[in-house]
């Protein structure tokens, strides 16, 4: 089951993390994904304050003067004290955001929240079920099994988007793909003619991808209707609840349970989550009141 | 030495658990057919005379939108079934599909299989269970495509 990390293992002898101040960081690099997705590159601004993250784990990306937004991990955990945020333009923060350029400056708290549980998957096939922007929290826990790749057995990873031009990290994904020892498979709710690849919703491509249900563990992150439905058919797949994991999404503030914002039934997504196993929230998974 | 279809219906996911006898009956309605990529497989408003059911390759699904063109609203590959047009009155075809790339497939007569499920009811109650469960994931998959689950709405 995914855990909270106790104390990130590479913050600088002699300093005291407080969880509620955000460290300086320095864009790198600002590179626009999509029409509605852009990734910033950051390293700190004082390097002693770099610190390591998990897979699936979020900081909070503070705009000065402007506010604060939670946003997921995307990088290598592996490449540290890089950080790399893949984020859409929702908001005043994020909308301000993406008109920073390389050298400006923001502030990061975190790392927050549990992590994908990639070590469970050892000796195991491993799917990853990601949904349009949802591939960004999935993306350092495919770093990590591919830089682990003889521990794994297949790994398969199945990515709905909702056109050709809305993929992320297309480049990423076709060196991937390339490498032979990746099950990639991509898909597109709608497409011109030109696009030659799989047009139809992610679920669809669960009862035919090329693992074993009986050994497996899944990874799952997208809007939570496609969520919903991906669980719904893993389990027909015969795929263990206990070794399917979803990522969650709230409206995160504090960062460390505190201020209850995220609240998701008896849990917060910032503290329990965003990593859930699934028989943790899937009696409330699709209540319209929560 | 003449070879039957019937080790390949066996084998196809749609076919799983099906009965021998009927394996038998739908099998003198198959042959084995291959298209090339590009080539038209069917066109909308055309008699849907057949269905196929995908050994290997990638057929789309389309359908032209004025002012749009060509737009591809489904793909189907592997181990999956193209067309139930066959099975419904007036039977014509409510898209084009087109191969996508080199395809496999078994192509089926549907007006010799209706002739069968009409003479076996048991054939006929078996098939259309088969293809009402492939016409349910296709309702399904269409809802989840039609709320635009990924889009920006905040």
């Amino acid at each position: 089951m995914a855990t909270m990390l106790e104390e990130p293992e590479v913050r600088a002898a002699g300093l005291v993390p407080d969880p509620m101040l955000p460290t300086p960081y320095l864009i790198q690099r600002a590179k626009q994904e999509t029409d509605d997705t852009f990734t910033l590159e950051l390293l700190p601004e004082d390097s002693s304050r770099a610190f390591s993250f998990a897979p699936g784990q979020f900081n909070m990306l503070y705009v000065f003067g402007v506010g604060e937004v939670p946003i997921s991990i995307s990088s290598d955990p592996d490449d540290v004290p890089l950080l790399k945020h893949t984020t859409r333009v929702v908001g005043t923060v994020t909308k301000t955001m993406r008109q920073l350029k390389r050298g400006e400056a923001m502030g990061i708290r975190g790392p927050f929240g549990t992590h994908w549980p990639v070590e469970e998957g050892v000796g195991r096939d491993v799917v990853i079920v990601a949904g349009g922007i949802g591939l960004a929290p999935l993306r350092p826990a495919l770093y990590r099994l591919i830089r682990e790749r003889e521990k794994y057995r297949k790994i398969v990873l199945l990515y709905g988007t909702r056109s050709p031009e809305d993929m992320l990290y297309r480049q990423e994904l076709e060196q991937w793909r390339g490498k032979f020892d990746l099950e990639i498979q991509v898909t597109v709710d709608r497409a011109a003619s030109s696009w030659r690849g799989n047009v139809g919703v992610v679920t669809s491509m669960i009862p035919r991808a090329p693992f074993d249900p009986s050994n497996t563990l899944a990874l799952v992150c997208g809007p939570e209707v496609m969520m919903r439905f991906t669980v719904m058919e893993l389990l027909r797949r015969g795929v263990a609840a206990e070794h399917t994991y979803l990522s969650a999404e709230r409206n995160m503030k504090c960062g460390i349970g505190w201020c209850g914002h995220c609240q998701l039934g008896p849990t917060f997504v910032c503290k329990d989550g965003p990593v859930f196993a699934l028989h943790r929230i899937a009696a409330i998974l699709g209540k319209s009141e929560i | 030495m003449i070879h039957t279809l019937e080790p390949i219906l066996k084998e196809h996911p749609f076919f799983q658990g099906m009965e021998e006898r009927h394996i038998q009956l739908i099998a003198g309605c198959s042959m084995n057919v291959r298209f090339e990529p590009g080539h038209l497989i069917f066109h909308e408003g055309d008699a849907a005379d057949h269905f196929y059911l995908i050994r290997e390759g990638l057929v789309s699904v389309q359908f032209v939108i004025p002012h749009r063109g060509l737009t591809t609203v489904l793909t189907v590959g592997n181990g999956e079934v193209l067309g139930w047009s066959w099975l419904f009155p007036p039977y014509r075809w409510h898209f084009d599909a087109r191969a996508q790339q080199p395809t496999h497939a078994l192509a089926f007569d549907g007006k010799c299989l209706r002739g069968k499920c009409e003479e076996d009811h048991d054939l006929g109650y078996d098939i259309y269970k088969r293809f009402m469960q492939v016409v349910t994931e296709r309702l399904e998959a269409t809802r989840l495509q039609l709320l635009d689950m990924y889009g920006n709405h905040a």
